[in-house]
This record gives C-alpha cells, sequence and structure tokens, in this order.
C-alpha cells in the first residue's frame, strides 16, 4: 500500500522539482523519477510473474466508488515492457534532448509529461475500476500529446499532435460508452461486475460489449483502420518519444484488449475470428504503405502497425483455442502474441533510436536524401541492421522466435477438423509470409538506401557517430533481441502465469507449458547457435585464407562507364518500382515529374507522395462531408453580438419551457392515440 | 546425416549436368561435368577487388549468404534418416534462414553503389517474396496429410496413408522445382546466360564480388539446387529401404538437371513484368495440392 502510494507522489514530487530545477538537471530528475518508479512497479511485476497476486482496495470518492488495484501476471509481463522500454528511451532521451537545451520551458512540459505518461501507462495496467481507469487513460493521452509536440513551432508537428489528441478522444468516447453500458446495468464501475454482468447476458450482447472495447482499444494500438493518427504522430515525435510510443504506448491498446478478453465471457470463438480478420488486414496493409515511405519514421511507423497485426493474429488463435477448447492453440496463441509485444517493443524502440541518430547528424529522415553512413556511423548502421534483421522475423535473432511460435499455432490449428478452420489457418498462414516477405523488402531498401553505398546528397561535415553514452542504451537492447533470438526456451518460462490466465483450466499452479509444447525451442536454439558459431568460423577462416592474398581497391563495376555520379546509385523508390507497381490498388501514388528534354544537361525531377486509401475513404471524405454540410450553418456564426444574446435567449426559454409542456405534450399525445 | 553427404554429392555435378546438358542441346560438345567445381577451387585461390564504394557488409556478406544455405542443408531429412537439426516445423526455420542469406545478399548488392546491382537486389526481393507462400502452404498441405510438422516425419509418413499421395507428389514437384528456379535464379525467371546487365536478377547482383566471395557465392548456388533436390527426392522415398533409395536419389537428381537444362535450351525467358503473374500462379498450384489434401482427408462434407 505504501508503495503504492509512494508511485503516485513521485511524479508529483517530480513535476513540483523539475520547473525549479538547473535546465540540465531536468532530464536526470525525470529520468530518477522513472527508475524509481520502475524499481516499484517492477517488484510488483516480477513477484506476478513468479506466481503472486496482488489486489490493493483504495476509498476512493463519493463518484468512483471504491477504486481496486489488481495486479496479476499479465499486468506485470506489460509493466516490465513498459520499464525497459522506458528506462532505456529516457537514458537515449537524455542524450537526444541535448540540442534543445535552449529552450528552457519546452523542456520543463517535456520532462514532466515524460514521467507522467511512464506512470499512466503503469496505472491503467492495475486499476480495475472504470473511471478511475479512464482518467488514467486521459492522463496518458494527453501527456503523451505534450510530447509529440515537442517541436511545436512546426505546423506539421501540431497538426499531427492534435490529430492524434482528437483520435485519442474519440478512442475514450468509445470506451467511455462502453464503461457507461455496464455502470448503468450493474451500478459498479468495478471491472469485475463486467464479468458478472457479461456472464449473465447472451452471448451477442456480451460480443457487442467486447466489439466495443476492442474498437476503443484498437485506435490507440492501431489496427486498421483505426491506425491513421500513427504514420503522422511517429514521424514528428522526438525520437526517444517515437520509440516509447511505438513500444509502449499502442501496447497499452493489446493490453486492454487482452484484459478484456479475460474478463468479459463471451463467444470467444467468433471473437477470435474478428480479431483474426483485423489483424492479418492490419499486418499487411501496414507493410504494403511502410515500402513506399521515404521518411524513415514514417516507414517505421507503418511497419508498427504491421507488428500490431502479427500481434493481433496471436490473440486471435488463442481467442479461438478458447472457444474450440484447444489447449494448445490458446497456449500457442497467446504465448506468441505476448512474446512478440515484448520483442516488437525491443526491436521497435531500437530502430527509432537508430533514427534519432540519424536525424540528429544529418537533419534529415528523407532516406532519398541519404546513403552511406555506414562510412560515418558505423555502430548505429550494426544497430539498425540487426533490429532490421529482427523485425523482418529472420534467425537468430528475437523476432523470429514469436513469429515461429504463431507459425507454430497455425500449424496446430490446421489439424483442426472443421473446414472453416481449415480453410482461416491456410489464408492467415500465406498471409503472415507475405508479410515476412514484404518486411525482407522494406528493411533491405531502408538499411541499403540509408547506410550503404553513396550519399545521394552532400552530408553536413559534422556527421559523425553519437557518444558512446548516447549508443549504450541501444547496445542494451541489442543485447536483449540477441538473447532472446538464442535462449528462446530460457525466456519463455517468464510466459506461463501470464498465458496461464487465459487457458481454459485456468488453475493458478497450472503450468501450460507442460506437455512438451515448446519443445521446438530447445532445437531453435541449438540451430541458432550452430548459425552464429558457423558465420563466425566462417568468417574466421575467410580471414585466415585471405590474409596473404592480394586485395585490390577498384572503382564499381559501371558497364564500363567510370564517371558515376552518386546521383546514378539505385533510389528507395526505384528499389520499390515493381512493387508500387504491382500493388497500386492498394495505396494513392501522387507523382510529380519533370522529364529532361532537349540535348543539354537541365534540371528534372521526380517525387513520389504515397497516400493511405484507407485515410482518404475513412476520414478525409467524411471530414469533407461533415464539413460542407456543417458549412450551411455559418450564418448563425455571424459575429453580431445581438443574435448571440438572441440565441442565448432562445436556448435558456427552451430549457425553462419544455419540462413546463413536457406533461401536456404527453397528453395531447395520449389524446391522438385514443383517437 | 546421410542426406548431408547425399547433397554435398549431388552438388558437385549438378550444375555440371544443367551445363553439359546445354551444351549437347545446342549442338557443341561442352565442358566436363565437373568443370563448375573446378571453376570455384580456381577462384578460391585467388585475390581479392572491392569496389571503393563498399563498406564491410559487402565483405561479410557473402560468407553469411553461404552459411545460411549450409544451416538451410542441415535440416533436410532422407527417407527415413532424419537430418542434422530436425524439430516440429523446422521447415519454417528452412525458409526463414534462407531468408537470412537472401537479406544479406541484396544489401550485399546495395552496398557498391551500382543501379545494376540495385535493380537485380530489387527484383531478387520481390521475386522471392512472392515464391514463398507457395513453399509455406505446399508444407502445410503435406504437414495436414501427413499429421506431423518436421521434414522429417512429414516425409516419412506421406504415403503411409495411400497412393494418391503418389499424385499429389508430383504435382508438389512441379512447385518445388519452379520455387528451386526462382531461388537460383534460372529459366524461366532469370537467365544466367544473358549477356545484359539489364536484363539479369542473380548475376548482376554479384558483379563486383571476385576471388572468394565470387568462388562462396557459385558454391552456395550449386548446393542450393542439390537442396531442392534433395526435398524433391523426399517426396517419394519416404518408405523405401536405402539400397533403392539411395540410386534413386541419384537418378532423379540427374534427371532433375537435365530437365532444367532442357527447359533452359528450349524456353526463352519470361518477360520481367510478366514474372510476378507466374510466380503468384505457382501459389494457386500449392493451393491446388491444399485442397486436394481437404478432400483426400474428406473434409469437405
Amino acid at each position: 500500500m505504501t508503495l503504492i502510494i509512494s508511485f503516485l507522489l513521485i511524479p508529483l514530487a517530480v513535476m513540483l522539482l523539475i520547473p525549479f530545477s538547473n535546465p540540465k538537471w531536468k532530464s536526470l530528475i525525470s529520468l530518477a523519477g522513472i527508475i524509481l518508479n520502475a524499481g516499484i512497479s517492477g517488484y510488483f511485476a516480477v513477484l506476478t510473474l513468479l506466481g503472486h497476486y496482488f489486489s490493493f482496495t483504495f476509498p476512493g470518492s463519493l463518484i468512483t466508488g471504491e477504486i481496486p488495484v489488481r495486479i496479476d501476471a499479465l499486468s506485470g509481463w506489460f509493466i516490465l515492457i513498459i520499464n525497459l522500454v522506458f528506462i532505456t528511451g529516457s537514458m537515449y532521451g537524455l542524450f537526444y534532448i541535448k540540442a534543445y537545451a535552449t529552450q528552457k520551458n519546452n523542456l520543463t512540459m517535456h520532462n514532466i509529461a515524460l514521467i507522467f505518461v511512464h506512470a499512466a501507462s503503469i496505472y491503467v495496467t492495475v486499476v480495475q475500476n472504470s473511471l478511475a481507469f479512464l482518467i488514467g487513460w486521459e492522463i496518458l493521452a494527453i501527456s503523451a500529446f505534450l510530447m509529440i509536440i515537442l517541436e511545436h513551432e512546426k505546423t506539421a508537428t501540431l497538426k499531427a499532435g492534435i490529430n492524434y489528441l482528437i483520435q485519442s478522444h474519440f478512442s475514450l468516447i468509445i470506451l467511455m460508452i462502453g464503461f457507461m453500458w455496464i455502470a448503468h446495468k450493474t451500478g459498479s464501475y468495478d471491472f469485475t461486475a463486467i464479468q458478472s454482468y457479461s456472464a449473465t447476458v447472451p452471448a451477442t450482447a456480451s460480443m457487442m460489449l467486447f466489439l466495443i472495447f476492442f474498437i476503443g482499444f484498437a485506435i490507440k494500438a492501431g489496427f486498421v483502420p483505426f491506425h491513421t493518427w500513427l504514420p503522422y504522430a511517429h514521424p514528428v515525435a522526438p525520437a526517444h518519444m517515437s520509440g516509447m510510443m511505438s513500444g509502449v504506448i499502442i501496447k497499452i491498446g493489446i493490453f486492454g484488449m487482452l484484459r478484456m478478453l479475460l474478463i468479459i465471457k463471451t463467444d470467444y470463438y467468433t471473437i477470435g475470428f474478428i480479431i483474426l480478420l483485423f489483424s492479418v488486414i492490419s499486418g499487411l496493409y501496414g507493410v504494403m504503405l511502410a515500402i513506399l515511405q521515404h521518411n524513415l519514421k514514417k516507414l517505421l511507423a507503418y511497419h508498427s502497425i504491421e507488428n500490431i497485426g502479427i500481434i493481433g493474429i496471436g490473440i486471435g488463435l488463442g481467442c479461438i483455442g478458447l472457444g474450440s477448447n484447444n489447449q494448445v492453440l490458446t497456449t500457442l496463441g497467446f504465448t506468441g502474441a505476448l512474446l512478440h509485444t515484448l520483442n516488437h517493443a525491443l526491436f521497435k524502440s531500437l530502430l527509432f533510436y537508430a533514427a534519432g541518430n540519424i536525424y540528429q547528424t544529418t537533419h534529415t529522415l528523407d532516406i532519398e536524401h541519404l546513403g552511406g553512413l555506414i562510412k560515418r556511423m558505423p555502430q548505429t548502421a550494426i544497430l539498425f541492421l540487426i533490429s532490421a534483421i529482427a523485425i523482418s522475423g529472420i534467425p537468430p535473432f528475437n523476432g523470429f522466435v514469436s513469429e515461429f511460435i504463431i507459425y507454430t499455432a497455425l500449424y496446430s490449428w490446421l489439424g483442426n477438423a472443421n473446414l472453416v478452420s481449415v480453410l482461416s489457418a491456410i489464408f492467415t498462414m500465406a498471409a503472415l509470409v507475405l508479410i515476412g516477405g514484404l518486411a525482407l523488402l522494406c528493411f533491405t531498401k531502408a538499411f541499403g538506401v540509408v547506410f550503404l553505398g553513396n550519399a545521394r546528397r552532400r552530408l553536413p561535415d559534422s556527421c559523425k557517430e553519437v557518444s558512446i553514452g548516447q549508443l549504450i542504451p541501444l547496445y542494451f537492447i541489442t543485447l536483449l533481441i540477441v538473447l532472446i533470438g538464442i535462449f528462446p526456451q530460457a525466456f519463455i518460462q517468464f510466459l506461463s502465469r501470464p498465458v496461464n490466465l487465459f487457458t481454459i483450466s485456468g488453475l493458478p499452479d497450472n503450468n501450460p507449458f507442460d506437455g512438451g509444447i515448446f519443445d521446438s525451442l530447445q532445437s531453435i536454439n541449438f540451430a541458432a547457435m550452430g548459425l552464429v558459431i558457423l558465420i563466425t568460423f566462417l568468417l574466421v577462416f575467410r580471414r585466415f585464407v585471405l590474409r596473404h592474398r592480394t586485395s585490390a581497391n577498384e572503382q564499381t563495376w559501371g558497364c564500363g562507364y567510370s564517371a558515376p555520379t552518386s546521383k546514378q546509385q539505385y533510389t528507395a523508390g526505384s528499389f520499390v518500382r515493381t512493387y508500387s507497381k504491382l500493388f497500386q490498388a492498394f495505396f494513392i501514388l501522387g507523382k510529380e515529374e519533370k522529364n529532361i528534354q532537349g540535348i543539354f544537361p537541365v534540371s528534372g525531377k521526380f517525387v513520389t507522395h504515397p497516400y493511405d486509401k484507407i485515410e482518404r475513404w475513412l476520414i478525409d471524405k467524411p471530414l469533407k462531408n461533415y464539413k460542407s454540410f456543417m458549412g450551411r450553418f455559418v450564418f448563425l456564426q455571424n459575429g453580431k453580438l445581438q443574435f448571440y444574446i438572441l440565441y442565448g435567449i432562445v436556448f435558456i426559454l427552451s430549457v425553462i419551457v419544455f419540462p413546463l409542456i413536457y406533461n401536456n405534450l404527453l397528453a395531447l399525445f395520449d389524446f391522438f392515440k385514443n383517437l | 546425416m546421410l542426406s548431408l553427404i547425399l547433397i554435398l554429392i549431388a552438388a558437385t555435378f549438378f550444375s555440371g549436368i544443367i551445363i553439359r546438358t546445354k551444351s549437347l542441346a545446342s549442338g557443341r560438345k561442352g565442358p566436363g561435368i565437373f568443370q563448375p567445381v573446378s571453376d570455384v577451387i580456381r577462384l578460391f585461390r585467388k585475390g581479392v577487388v572491392y569496389s571503393k564504394t563498399t563498406s564491410f557488409i559487402f565483405r561479410i556478406a557473402p560468407t553469411i549468404y553461404f552459411a545460411s544455405i549450409i544451416m538451410a542443408m542441415l535440416t533436410i531429412p532422407f527417407g527415413q534418416n532424419k537430418g542434422i537439426i530436425s524439430f516440429d516445423g523446422d521447415f519454417i526455420f528452412f525458409a526463414y534462414v534462407l531468408a537470412l542469406g537472401k537479406f544479406f545478399s541484396i544489401i550485399g548488392a546495395l552496398d557498391t553503389g551500382s543501379s545494376f546491382e540495385g535493380m537485380g537486389a530489387s527484383r531478387e526481393a520481390l521475386y522471392s517474396m512472392f515464391a514463398e507462400p507457395a513453399f509455406f502452404i505446399l508444407m502445410g498441405s503435406l504437414a495436414l496429410l501427413s499429421g506431423h510438422t518436421s521434414f522429417y516425419q512429414i516425409f516419412a509418413a506421406l504415403h503411409l496413408g495411400s497412393q494418391i499421395s503418389y499424385a499429389l507428389a508430383i504435382l508438389a514437384t512441379f512447385v518445388l522445382l519452379m520455387i528451386a528456379m526462382i531461388e537460383s535464379s534460372r529459366m524461366p525467371i532469370d537467365d544466367p546466360k544473358t549477356h545484359l546487365e539489364l536484363t539479369m536478377i542473380h548475376e548482376v547482383m554479384i558483379l563486383d564480388n571476385s576471388g572468394f566471395d565470387l568462388g562462396l557465392i557459385l558454391t552456395a548456388g550449386y548446393l542450393k539446387f542439390a537442396i531442392y533436390g534433395a526435398l524433391i527426392v523426399n517426396l517419394f522415398i519416404g518408405s523405401i529401404p536405402l539400397q533403392y533409395s539411395v540410386p534413386s536419389f541419384f537418378a532423379i537428381q540427374f534427371l532433375l538437371a537435365v530437365s532444367i537444362g532442357l527447359i533452359e535450351s528450349f524456353m526463352a525467358r519470361f518477360r520481367m513484368s510478366h514474372n510476378p503473374q507466374f510466380i503468384v500462379a505457382l501459389t494457386s498450384v500449392s493451393l491446388l495440392i491444399f485442397f486436394a489434401v481437404l478432400l483426400i482427408l474428406e473434409k469437405f462434407i
């Protein structure tokens, strides 16, 4: 209890301390606060993963009623992910934020928001009172908004931030509707009321309830078609915030879904198919658009949508397993989803931090302007390469492990007797393979164009590797990526408690991993180690063989042309041109073209602007129609004070008069009915 | 272990036979069938030339590509004999470890900063992506049919049920052969003997590699052929005793090499823009196998 109260007091203390401290100390204070809070919450989290369960009840207020704080293994798993990403992110942020050292007020706001984002993320994973939950949700949304708009002097940043704010509130409203439903029917804000209520109503009603929460959380998580805020908010935010947002904040949406699955008793089988459908679409659509992006961080943002899709596939499979009493499928599905949540948090935050390094040194994120950075920033390049391989799901890194578990789930589902299941399994599998292949195309493009070859535009002379302090958190994340990839069975043990919450038996001491479903992870361990050893051996052998050989440096083969310029290199646009022609039905590709004419060299240009088709149909068009409809009433807003007073009077009159004549009106209706 | 040795032996003559078949078909005598091997050995003895644009990625890429092929080779079983690496879902590892090699060969090509090599890399990434669903659906169907999820168990149990599975194996042979052609960049997707950089895929990616590195890449290519050949052989020899299956392994590998040689002699390469359609058609053949499996298992009620 004391620990939890101190958890709440630390952000307040930090908030009071930061404005009065030296600008140099602001980030450090907020980092210290985060580490303290991470220590407190991590203590509970680790214990829950070992089999403990904590439940506290706070008196709350007259409006909210009692506020229960319940920390189970699911909360514990997410708390650990949150802490991991926030500690590394804020350590990275210490260095990243130095560029803004002169903007004193901005820094104050940023650092206060930082600790609030952290505290609110953990808060929503443990509080189980709907009003208190929504307050935490709102604090999370607003403080994240404040962090996104660090560079608020730029219009694009403000626009993206406001876009995020509006969509977050849309999510809030939908969640509110769900909670209001429950509160109306049961009169309680406690989450246990949802459980008892959903167990009593027919399956269609509980399914509606779940779908409401699903949409609310899907906006936060970035499922297609609720993803449109994501590709705007991530690129404009400072790099450490992008990493934390992609690593954690969208995962809070995943957490919400999993929590609702635990407490809403409904027809899991149908729900599973619905989640699966959304996830497959998110996965494919996310990566399809990611390939086209020229802005490195926007590309990564679309990849977050793809990975949310992969996590969703795991959740969907788990639900189907629950609905059809298939213990193995349930275990595999939820394990895959939860492990991929951690894995994505790791490699995506690493990718964003690497992108942050690039932005800091080159001041651009447009990959068409970059190139050859591996010679200037070799360490960042290696870190980016490792995370790029990991995110493509390739061994020996962690992405492969979670995707492997999801594949195993799919193949185990394939043995199912039902035709619909078999067909869904095979198409989901094809989609997952395609996602993997497209991710490979995308990341070879990103890595190849940014780091390899020659610079496409002149890089600033100051462009060199960032300081070692800034790289340390990145190396730490890389270490985890490699460890999970090579020793998966050691990490998977931590998941037995969270996954056990979902399994059918649900007994607290049951270990869902018994019975050898993860035996193949042992072999993956050997295979991954074998791969690493083989590569190392071959590289050493190659070095040994070549030590006395002649080695010459020449120009790249250019078909006999000996004066190539860096502009003749393949660009990101040309690398994916065939792809974009094949898949053009799925997106809008604006082109700006100026061809070279005549015999003398003149300037020419070719620029593409990829645009999201779903955004156009779901956001832009309705908004335009809404605006034009509302435009008809613009005469009401005529700026004349007399009219406004008139509106006021009309309003007050109607408020007074309507209740007075309400009964008469009813009588009138009755009279008409009797006629 | 047995499969490893057999694949290594097959790799020594596979490409030689293709080249020999092509020579004979065009009325030439052609080199001996071990010429590709001696080419590689000569390359291993040579020095290297690097492009000034390249970084260490270009130097390590061929080695990692080669290592990935070796790892993939270790998962291949032979009839009743397990591969060295064998576990439930090992074919997922097989496909993804090959993807590791692909990743490095692509970025190795991009490292040179040459637009030709960029072009080849872009095509390689796109085409291999399209080929993968076919492989996974095929393995999914075989897993469904046999009730197992590792190479060794699938192939061992494939023909226990009924004889119809041999018909499926023939269709599967077509799919695997085509995947092998795509992965090794042969006709009808890519023409290794084309003379123009603009029309190449794989060959253009390795324009700047030389000496030891080029030797590794070529060896990996030979091994890749033998690996897919071994997979195809496995489709048929599941329950046949060793004294027959080993000779039939070499016979089938030989037949495959000859048929690839014949295809390349009498067929023209597809237009680049038609390749994706062809590869997607391959996925539909896989789906056909899948539906046939459903029919056999009486899942269609």
